[in-house]
């Protein structure tokens, strides 16, 4: 089967890459672009190890094709410090200890990223069951759930 | 000091960042290869033909590997040399590796990997207990017993008896990294394996005898995993050697990844339990005598399995003192994965044994099951520390477990007291009671359980470790040793050691990826083992070096080596104050050698697992949790509500991330005997192979309220800080959940609900309708 060649936007910087059709965009991020932040959970779209977002809108890249990024904007957890200068919800999620062995930290960052955007102020409620398609096997969710809460807080408070 | 404090994980900023590099996420050159298994699809019997001429010629296929292409070893077990890498002939589960496919994708590999034409000669596979017992498929001659006193004459004599019988599941592991290994060949064919691996060491011996090399040829790296919990102690050796033997064939760096589906179904999981027990004891809840039978299916291979269940029968007593005890155990051979290592290692398994007889007889006396519980602690530590509520009739008879130890550090008196107090039990109890008494669907349970956990590896001469720490000229300090970090923030601990004994800042010290290189012959990063030995080492390393820098400074200023303090980034000798990096400077300058190895054993420990007596375990870790339920009568369906804890880390190292530990432990615990149910089906296939099909908690099943403490006591034991181990002992606080569940069950009706775990829905619900009938 010949390559596709895909032109797209990933955190902001236009990029080319040739992928297989049957590609994901996960494994396009992975190995073409290499940006290995987003992981591989389980490639079935179940637990959100992989997530991005795609014109804002969040996704597994494990059931997006490479090919489907052609002309969107992709957004990865690579993108969301500004340089050397962490985004808030990445600081409280050292400041919690809300990271154990780290592999869902990406997805679980990205995922919220993308809530707080639709709604700066969530209950608590409404961030665990926005975060239920984000398996984490280590922190037991609870100090996630807090640097999440205070994330907003803060975030409502500055704004 | 940097010990006892609350910092992040050492790699925060990068794991924040997406930039914390796993093994997959290691940059290789393009002509690197990847590599798939073609696996049995049958549970047991013999290869009576194979056809791989279209594997061999699928697209981007580079070479497949059978069993006689391997040009040395063909075993990748951790002990009885009884695993196949790549089936000899014989097949023995569902999922077993029969050949290896190496291609130019990953993708490409797999779908290679699906083409095999296999002909078998189908035996009838052993599935069950009942099969194993019929067929006497076991490992070891017989069933272990260990006892105590006359278990028989002790339950006959006694007022009262109650038995059962429980079932207990496995679990999958599910780190979310699944395994992985990458290998580069070397010059001289020497092998450098990058491997997602709790054992460094173990890897190097397999891969070393898959190639035919001296362990010296073979160096094994891995800086993090993404989770291990046991998972990886013995399961990475089959893709490490693969990787090793593809890249010593065709002269590439060769990788291997597991998808989930193939991770869940090639490798081993925790062992799934039967016990079935007997209780004598009196009209006051005092036990006189428990008898326990123990049947766990092993799977097919040795693996781990004699240890763990050794370790079930060792956690028999839980925190109670059984004045006579008898436990049988039966490691049975069956056509399954090979189960294996999983936090706790058949610890969780024995202990939940004890606490449902505990459960049962308050129910039978219609008592608060923690009035019993308490009454059959063991005494409380003889200085009196955590002592109170304690009752010191226990302190008459001799204080020791089933296996003749001595526990001479026991906390749980004062931990429950504390707990109780502080998640208001009592009149938390009276509302459930309440709510049950009015409410006919939704039902509500409370309830407690204490751990009382074995820190030590059995096997005694494990329990040893090394360190190698070297100072630069500058005063940067390179940091290595036998520990491997899986997110349980083993590294951090360690450094901060070092930190503290050079009397420097945490920026200062570099945290290196384990390397069999830099740290020889080291023992698995297990048994919840890590900072105890890995941090006694470091000290010892540190300090040896600390003892060479002051002696030479104290010579230069004529002063007393004893006045030489290391502190506040500073060594002071009398007036002088030099940087920690002028003194390594100068120390240098002085032809001091900056570089030291550090070793460290565990004293007192000396066991006998024939005869079931000695000392296994240098100490014990103690926790304790109350756990309040919400049960849906109608379907089962159920919720926590409310979790409080207490749990004992000794003297913290890092307060954070100990508390980590606990609530991550607690929720997998839960998973363990709620919703994480793993399903065989009548052909041996494992039918829960993905997280669509294999439920692990979500953040939307954490506990609603969830109140985590440490209790704050030294280790009596001089363990590294006066710390103690916390990796697997919280994991056994979750039994709490299960037993709130079944509290909530027997809301229905008068009998004691005998439920099984996991404690699913369906179980739940079935359940309550035995209960509803009285049966
Ligand atoms: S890898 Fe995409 S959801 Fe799990
Ligand atoms: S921190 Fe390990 S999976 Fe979340």
């Amino acid at each position: 089967m010949s390559n596709i060649h895909v032109t797209t936007t990933v955190n902001g910087d236009e990029v080319e890459f040739l992928c297989d059709p049957r590609e994901t965009l996960l494994d396009a991020l992975r190995d073409k672009l290499n940006l290995t932040g987003a992981k591989e959970g389980c490639g079935t779209g179940d637990c959100g190890a992989c997530s991005v977002t795609m014109d804002g809108r969040l996704v597994c890249s494990c059931l997006v094709l490479g090919a489907e990024a052609e002309g969107k904007q992709i957004a990865t957890v690579e993108g969301i410090a500004d340089g050397e200068t962490l985004h808030p919800l990445q600081q409280k999620f050292i400041e919690y200890a809300a990271l154990q062995c780290g592999i869902c930290t990406p997805g679980i960052l990205v995922a919220t990223k993308a809530l707080l955007e639709k709604n700066p102020d969530p209950t608590e409620t409404e961030v665990r069951y926005w975060l239920a398609g984000n398996l984490c096997r280590c922190t037991g969710y609870d100090k996630i759930i807090r640097a999440v809460m205070d994330t907003a807080a803060d975030l409502r408070r500055a704004s | 000091m940097s010990v006892a404090k609350s910092l992040p994980h050492d790699a925060a900023r990068l794991h924040v960042t997406g930039t914390a590099r796993y093994v997959d996420d290691i940059p290789t050159p393009a002509n690197a290869l990847h590599l798939a298994f073609g696996k049995s699809a049958i549970a047991r019997g013999q290869i009576d033909a194979m056809n791989l001429h279209e594997v061999k010629s699928a697209p981007g296929v580079v070479a497949v590997l059978v069993a006689g292409d391997l040009p040395f070893a063909n075993d990748v077990s951790p002990s009885a040399h009884d695993e196949p890498m790549l089936s000899d002939g014989s097949v023995h589960y569902v999922g077993q590796p029969i050949f290896l496919v190496v291609a130019t994708s990953h993708l490409a590999a797999r779908k290679a990997a699906t083409l095999g034409q296999i002909k078998y000669i189908e035996e009838t596979p052993i599935l069950t207990i009942e099969d194993a017992l019929a067929a006497d498929t076991r490992f070891e001659e017989g069933p272990r017993i260990y006892e105590k006193g006359d278990a028989e004459t002790a339950i006959k004599g006694a007022a009262r008896v109650v038995e059962g019988t429980f079932e207990i599941g496995g679990q999958e592991h599910f780190y979310l990294e699944g395994q992985a290994a990458l290998a580069f060949p070397q010059e001289g064919g020497d092998m450098l394996v990058h491997s997602s691996t709790q054992h460094p060491t173990e890897i190097q011996h397999k891969v070393a005898e898959a190639l035919g090399v001296p362990m010296h040829g073979v160096r094994v790296e891995i800086r993090r995993m993404g989770g291990g919990f046991g998972g990886k102690e013995s399961q990475g050796n089959a893709l490490a050697v693969s990787c090793a033997v593809a890249a010593r064939l065709t002269g590439k760096p060769c990788k291997m990844r597991y998808d989930r589906d193939d991770d869940m179904i090639i490798t081993g999981k925790r062992h799934d339990f039967r016990i079935s027990y007997r209780a004598g004891f009196d009209e006051n809840g005092r036990i006189a005598g428990v008898s326990f039978m123990q049947y766990t299916r092993c799977g097919w291979a040795q693996d781990l399995s004699l240890p763990v269940a050794d370790r079930a029968m060792l956690h028999s007593d839980n925190a109670y003192l059984l004045p006579a005890c008898r436990i049988e155990s039966h490691r049975l051979k069956t056509n399954m994965q090979s189960a294996t290592a999983y936090r706790g290692f058949g610890g969780p398994q024995g202990m939940i044994a004890i606490e449902r007889v505990l459960d049962h007889i308050a129910h039978d006396l219609g008592k608060d099951p923690v009035e019993v519980r308490c009454l059959n602690y063991y005494a409380a530590r003889a200085d009196g520390s955590g002592a109170s509520g304690g009752d010191i009739s226990n302190q008459n008879e001799n204080n020791t477990t089933p296996y003749g130890m001595a526990v001479e550090d026991f906390e749980l008196h004062g931990m429950t007291a504390a707990l109780l107090a502080s998640s208001d039990y009592a009149v938390r109890r009276a509302a459930v009671a309440e709510w049950n008494a009015s409410h006919d669907t939704i039902k509500k349970g409370i309830a407690f359980s204490p751990v009382k956990f074995g820190i030590s590896f059995t096997l005694t001469f494990l329990n040893q470790a090394g360190a190698l720490v070297h100072v630069y000229q500058d005063g940067s300090v390179h940091l290595n040793h036998g520990g491997t970090e899986m997110g349980q923030g083993l590294f951090q601990k360690v450094a901060q050691v070092a930190a503290s004994r050079f009397g420097i800042g945490l920026d200062t010290v570099k945290i290196t990826a384990t390397d069999t290189a830099k740290v020889p012959n080291t023992s698995a990063t297990a048994a919840s083992s890590g900072s105890d030995l890995n941090g006694m080492a470091v000290k010892a390393a540190c300090d040896t070096i600390r003892e060479r820098m002051a002696s030479y400074l104290a010579e230069l200023h004529q002063a007393d080596v004893r006045t030489v303090r290391f502190a506040d980034g500073n060594v002071i000798i009398g007036e002088t104050v030099y940087s920690f990096a002028e003194a390594a400077a100068l120390s240098y300058q002085g032809r001091v050698s900056l570089s030291a190895t550090g070793f460290y054993k565990t004293p007192k420990v000396e066991w006998d697992r024939i005869k079931g007596h000695g000392r296994p375990f240098f100490y014990f870790a103690y926790g304790a949790s109350i756990t309040e339920v919400a049960v849906d009568t109608l379907t089962g369906e159920n919720r926590i509500l409310r979790t409080d804890i207490l749990h004992d880390a000794g003297a913290s190292l890092n307060p954070d991330l100990d508390i980590g530990q606990v609530e991550g432990a607690y929720v997998q615990g839960a998973g363990w005997l709620t919703t994480e149910e793993l399903v065989w089906d009548e052909a041996g296939a494992l039918r829960t192979h993905a997280p669509s099909t294999y439920k692990i908690p979500a953040c939307s099943d954490r506990p609603d309220i969830f109140n985590v403490a440490l209790w704050d006591a030294e280790n009596p034991e001089d363990t590294i800080y006066r710390s103690k181990a916390v990796g697997e002992p919280p994991f056994m606080l979750g039994i709490s959940a299960f037993l709130a569940l079944s509290d909530a069950i027997s809301a229905c009706g008068d009998s004691y609900p005998a439920l099984d775990a996991p404690a699913t829905s369906e179980q739940v619900w079935a359940t309550i309708q035995k209960v509803r009938n009285g049966i």
